[in-house]
This record gives structure tokens, C-alpha cells and sequence, in this order.
């Protein structure tokens, strides 16, 4: 996961390079989020000014859409399926064992700044389940015990 | 130089398929052998995956499950002769799962090499536009008509109706919207599709624009499948050079422009008019009907928004006729449905077959029974907003009209089976817990409804007044069904209510806590 800190030229240049699109803020605010990890709340006002759209309007889209974060996020970003195809083979016991062994909550990151814990409704595994989305990849049948696996893997490359 | 396949499907990749396919060109380097190793779509046999298949001269020979480990083993076994080993499954066809099923969307799904245009033309791809290029407007739209094709995301509304009104609209520019937000649980054969045979789906879409005058179509993926995404992006630049997408689609003179656009993580975005919305760049807010998206959809223009499978449908129709795929079905559903079952079940994965068949068929015949080995005793078909079926209501037969006989719907074909560990009086919650997160907030009996139901609910099974909870319950359940703008707050009752019907006693027991009450 890249997190960089915000650049409001960066910024302006991924706006320019997108506005032309059809409906263009969903894309400038994936591409944003894809370049700095987060959509930082300066970038609120230049994709305002860039789209002529007023700046509670930015605001209203991105904090409508679960994807787009406000705050750098940790170095990992862990996301756990909360959906009945996953509960149906223990999926309620991943989500409390990734919360004690990550040591953070839904939507938290943890105090040292490793992990990012964000609920997914699906991840479209659900023959494979339970299911987890580690920094970008899908990983099926995450039991507890799989998920201290993944994420002693982790901390074996830090 | 032996060819061999190792699926490139989220699924399979979830289970370990790229590094098998590494540890196989290694040990093929280490050996010193000639392989080409494609990576096909998933056959829809999860539990076998990933299924690595070898092309012999006496056809292809599968195994499965495949774990890097395996390798080795698999080299010494012979396997790209298609040599014994514990895990050889022999002919994938003549698997029963596969063998069983009547695969017309899916027929090439994890046999052709998803990126490789040739290799779909080759298995009956494009033939189905070729004859739409020769039919007139009206035709091509009666021929969806007559198949009887009904939407395949949930509603099941008649495709034909929709691309008839498109076509008889007027405008400057119209769109083909593919809805491939695929957010229930226990569905994944948009994904499957979109990542094992993508150019059915542009062929649908392009038969789709060239059938009611759109020139511009839009895919938009749920960004939880960036695999589904790359893979679309991909053909979509292929089809594109090929000339099967662009500004004269095969020299007709007719141009459709195909663009990917991602999802942002709202369920709702997969109800259609909130996904026009959210395509145009807004919040993906509910629009109340009419106007119909047919009439003013995307930016104000007439819009054809369908389904993927809806979509995909669409080029075995105009290729071998609309009464063959009626031919298939039972009632006023039509054609074959691709099933995705899923949850606790031992042979999970995809299975299409003509509407008709029973839950109890599909459940047992094809996927063996629960994984965990318990009883099964709760079925919940059609997603999120879908009813949980009891055991005893498993000879349901598996069509439109027969699911809505029993309060339920088929929604999108997901089918995830629950063992006797399962709490109803949770899974009621859920569905409670799940609208209230998802819920747009447009309108209140949805938004404000879902977190009464889940603190209602929660009374109950602390034992609070109990009897006096249950006449809020079932009030609060008639509010969202009659009140609701669209189907999320509409629907959000099916699973309380038969979790309220079919298992009582889960929410009769002593008292106490649920989860999130007791942190």
C-alpha cells in the first residue's frame, strides 16, 4: 500500500488529467486515493474548483461511498467479509480474532500505525469463505489460524 | 510445447493459483520442458480449485485442488502427460457437476483463454453479433423479446420490454449501462464471467448498443474485483483493436465505445438508478420511477441498464435463436440461470442450468451437503435482501414466480446454505444491521427503519417485553416493505420475516445479549 503525504500540485495534476470524463469525480477520487493512500481534505477544494462544483458537493460524494478514506491509512490494509456467505463457515469468529490480533477495531488503524481494519460486504468469494482482502488481494478460507499466517508473513517482511 | 491451464479467477487466486503457477514454470524451467501456461477462467468447481488442467492428445485432464507444494509431485506423477495422481480428476467435462449442467452463458468459462479474441471465435464468440449486423433494429429486439429473457440482477424484469422502449426513443445519444455491481453475498458468477469470458459481455453490450442506437456504453465493476477490472480493461483494449469495439464496429459503419468504470464500496450503487447516479459522478442516490432509466437514464438519456448475465445472454440468443434459449426453463422463467451456491456447503460453485430444478436438487445433487457435515437448516436465496428457506421448504423449485409464492426471490442466483449452528435471530439483525449501513438515506423508512429494527431485535433477544417488540417488529417490517423507494428497504424484511416464521424458537430463548450489545 503506497501512503505519501498530500501535494496540491500532484493533486491538481490528477484532476486536469481526468476532468474530461463523463461523471469524472468518482475516477479523480479513486486516482487520488490510488496516488496518496487517502483523499486528503485539501484535495476537496481543487477538485471543487476544477469540476465547478461547490465544495460541500465534493464532500458529499466522497464521504457517501465507503471506498474513500479521510486519513492515511496504516501500512497494511486489512479488510475482513462481514457477509452471511462468510458467517455461514465462521466468518464472525475471523472478524473478532483479526480485531484482537491486529489490535484495532472497524474503520481504526492500530496505535502503531501497521494495520488498517476496514468491514467488506462481499467480496465475491462465497464459496471459498470466510474471506479477507490483504493490501489489495483476496485470500479465501482466512480461519483465525490462516489469518495468523498471513499476518506473521507480514511481519516477517518489515 | 504443452499447454497448461491455471486459473487466473479471484477465487482460484484466493486459494494460492498464482503462486501454483509459478512453482509450475519453475519446475517446467528446472526440467527443462516447453509449457505455455494460460490462465483461463475458473470451470466454477471451487472446491477442486485451483484446478490446473493439462492438454493432452487425449484432450484435457484436470487436478485439483492444487497447492504450490503439490508441484513436484505433480512433475513426477507425469502430470503434463496427464499422468496418475491422487489429485487427478481426469476429463473436467465429464465431471458430474459440469457434466450435469446446461451451460450456455457459461460454456466457455475456464476453457478458452479469456484474453485471446481467436480463442473465442473459435468457440462460437462473435457469431451472434454477426447475425445482428444483418437484422434489422426491431428484430434484434423482438429476438431478446421472444427469448423470454428476464433481468438477471434481481428484479427479473423483462430485457426485450426495456431495450423496445430505449429503441423507441428518441435522442441524440443513448447509453448501455452494465450493471456489474455485484454486491450480494453469495453471488459471484458476474465476477466469474467477467474474468473468465469477457468478451461475451462486450459482445452482449455491443448487441445491446447496436439493437436500440447507443453508441457509448459504460461497465461499472464493484471495486472489490480488481482482478474482473484488469481483465475487462484488457479485452476492452483488444476488442478495440480488433475492431470489434470502436467507431465502425466489423466495417458496419456503426460505432459503440466501451468504457470501465469502478464502484466505490456502496451496496446500493447496485440498484439502478443509484448506480446511473453514481456513474454520473454524484452520490449514489436512489432516483424515484418514473422517469424510467429507458427514458431518462444515464445524463438525462434513454438507458438500457442491464445486468451482466442479462447481458451475456444475449449473444447465445442471436446466435442460435430465441426459441432455443426459451427452450430451456419452466413457466414464465425462461432460459438457464447461472446458480452460485455458496456458504457452508461442501462443493461449492457455479451452476447453470434450465430454471426448474429444486434447492433441494441443487443443494444435494450438486453440492453435496453442508462442508461442515452438519444438518442444513437455513437456506437464504437471492442475497441479503432474500429469504431464509427452512429445510422443509427445500422442494421449492428454483423460478421466479415459485420463490415469490414462498416470500422469497432468486434476486441474482446466490444460494448460501447455513448448518444447525446458526443463530436466525442474528441473521435477522444482520439483515437489519446491513440495511442500515448500506441504506442511501433517501427515504426514512429505510434509513431510519433498519436501526429501529436492529435495536427492536435486540430487545427481543435480551427479553424485553417481548411480545409488545414483536408488534413493532412486524409493524416496522410492513413500513419498509410498503414505504421504501426501492428494493434495499423494500426488501430488507424477506430475511427477518422468515427468520420470524420459519425459526421462532431462535428468538424465544432465554434472554440475552447480542454482540454488539454486550461490548
Amino acid at each position: 500500500m503506497s501512503v505519501r503525504d498530500w501535494d496540491a500540485e500532484t493533486g491538481r495534476g490528477i484532476v486536469r488529467a481526468l476532468k474530461h470524463l463523463e461523471g469524472a469525480l468518482l475516477p479523480i477520487l479513486h486516482a487520488i486515493q490510488d496516488e496518496f493512500g487517502y483523499v486528503d481534505e485539501a484535495a476537496v477544494p481543487i477538485i471543487a474548483d476544477e469540476l465547478s462544483l461547490s465544495r460541500a458537493e465534493v464532500h458529499g460524494v466522497m464521504s457517501f461511498y465507503h471506498d474513500f478514506r479521510k486519513h492515511a491509512p496504516g501500512q497494511h490494509i486489512v479488510k475482513i467479509c462481514r457477509a452471511e456467505a462468510c458467517q455461514s463457515v465462521g466468518g464472525r469468529d475471523s472478524e473478532a480474532h483479526a480485531k484482537d490480533r491486529l489490535n484495532t477495531d472497524f474503520h481504526e488503524t492500530s496505535a502503531d500505525g501497521r494495520y488498517t481494519l476496514e468491514p467488506v460486504y462481499c467480496l465475491g468469494n462465497c464459496a471459498c469463505g470466510p474471506s479477507a482482502m490483504i493490501d489489495g488481494k483476496l485470500y479465501g478460507r482466512v480461519t483465525p489460524r490462516r489469518l495468523n499466517q498471513l499476518v506473521d508473513a507480514l511481519e516477517g517482511r518489515r | 510445447m504443452i499447454t497448461v491451464y491455471v486459473p487466473c479467477d479471484a477465487s482460484a487466486v484466493s486459494l494460492g493459483a498464482d503462486e501454483v503457477a509459478r512453482a509450475i514454470q519453475a519446475e517446467a524451467d528446472r526440467s527443462k520442458t516447453e509449457i505455455k501456461i494460460i490462465r483461463n477462467g475458473s470451470r466454477g468447481l471451487f472446491w477442486l480449485e485451483p484446478m490446473v488442467e493439462v492438454a493432452t492428445p487425449q484432450g484435457r485432464i484436470a487436478y485439483g485442488p492444487i497447492g504450490e507444494d503439490d508441484v513436484a509431485g505433480l512433475f513426477a506423477a507425469g502430470f503434463l502427460q496427464g499422468g496418475a495422481h491422487a489429485l487427478r480428476r481426469g476429463n473436467p467435462e465429464e465431471i458430474p457437476y459440469l457434466k450435469n449442467q446446461e451451460r450456455l452463458t457459461f460454456a466457455r468459462c475456464g476453457v478458452i483463454d479469456p484474453l485471446s479474441i481467436e480463442d473465442y471465435i473459435a468457440h462460437g464468440g462473435y457469431q451472434g453479433l454477426t447475425n445482428a449486423l444483418k437484422m434489422q433494429l426491431a428484430d434484434i429486439v423482438a429476438a431478446v423479446t421472444e427469448s423470454g429473457l428476464r433481468g438477471r440482477g434481481g428484479a427479473g424484469f423483462p430485457t426485450g420490454i426495456k431495450w423496445k422502449t430505449v429503441l423507441a426513443t428518441p435522442a441524440d445519444q443513448k447509453y448501455i449501462v452494465c450493471n456489474a455491481d455485484e454486491g450480494d453475498s453469495g453471488t459471484f458468477a458476474d465476477r466469474m464471467l467477467m474474468e473468465g469470458d469477457p468478451f461475451l459481455l462486450i459482445e452482449g453490450m455491443t448487441i445491446a448498443g447496436l439493437a436500440v442506437g447507443a453508441t457509448k456504453g459504460y461497465v461499472y465493476i464493484r471495486s472489490e474485483y480488481p482482478i474482473s477490472f484488469a481483465q475487462m480493461q484488457r479485452a476492452i483494449e483488444v476488442a478495440n483493436a480488433k475492431g470489434y469495439l470502436g467507431d465502425n464496429v466489423r466495417g458496419s459503419g456503426k460505432a459503440f465505445q466501451l468504457e470501465l468504470r469502478l464502484g466505490a464500496g456502496a451496496y446500493i450503487c447496485g440498484e439502478e438508478t443509484s448506480l446511473l447516479d453514481s456513474l454520473e459522478g454524484k452520490r449514489g442516490m436512489v432516483r424515484a420511477k418514473p422517469p424510467l432509466p429507458a427514458i431518462s437514464g444515464l445524463f438525462g438519456k434513454p438507458t438500457v441498464i442491464n445486468n451482466v448475465l442479462s447481458l451475456a445472454a444475449v449473444p447465445t440468443i442471436l446466435d442460435k435463436g430465441a426459441a432455443f434459449y426459451k427452450d430451456y426453463g419452466m413457466g414464465r422463467s425462461r432460459g438457464t440461470m447461472p446458480l452460485q451456491l455458496a456458504g457452508n456447503i461442501k462443493r461449492g460453485g457455479l451452476v447453470e442450468k434450465g430454471f426448474g430444478l429444486t434447492l433441494r436438487q441443487v443443494i444435494e445433487e450438486f453440492g453435496g451437503g453442508t462442508a461442515s457435515g452438519r444438518p442444513i437448516r437455513a437456506v437464504q436465496v437471492g442475497g441479503p435482501l432474500g429469504a431464509y428457506f427452512p429445510a422443509s421448504l427445500l422442494d421449492t423449485p428454483i423460478d421466479y414466480e415459485a420463490m415469490a409464492a414462498q416470500k422469497g426471490m432468486l434476486g441474482h442466483g446466490g444460494i448460501v446454505v447455513f448448518d444447525d449452528s446458526v443463530d436466525m435471530a442474528q441473521q435477522a439483525r444482520f439483515a437489519f444491521e446491513f440495511c442500515a449501513t448500506e441504506s442511501c438515506g433517501k427515504c426514512t423508512p429505510c434509513r431510519i427503519g433498519s436501526t429501529r429494527g436492529v435495536e427492536v431485535i435486540d430487545r427481543i433477544v435480551a427479553g424485553e417485553e417481548r411480545d409488545r417488540n414483536f408488534i413493532v417488529l412486524d409493524d416496522l417490517c410492513e413500513t419498509l416493505l410498503d414505504g421504501s423507494l426501492c428494493a434495499l428497504g423494500g426488501l430488507t424484511p424477506f430475511p427477518v420475516q422468515s427468520a420470524l416464521k420459519h425459526f421462532p424458537e431462535d428468538f424465544h430463548r432465554a434472554p440475552r445479549k447480542t454482540a454488539r450489545a454486550a461490548e
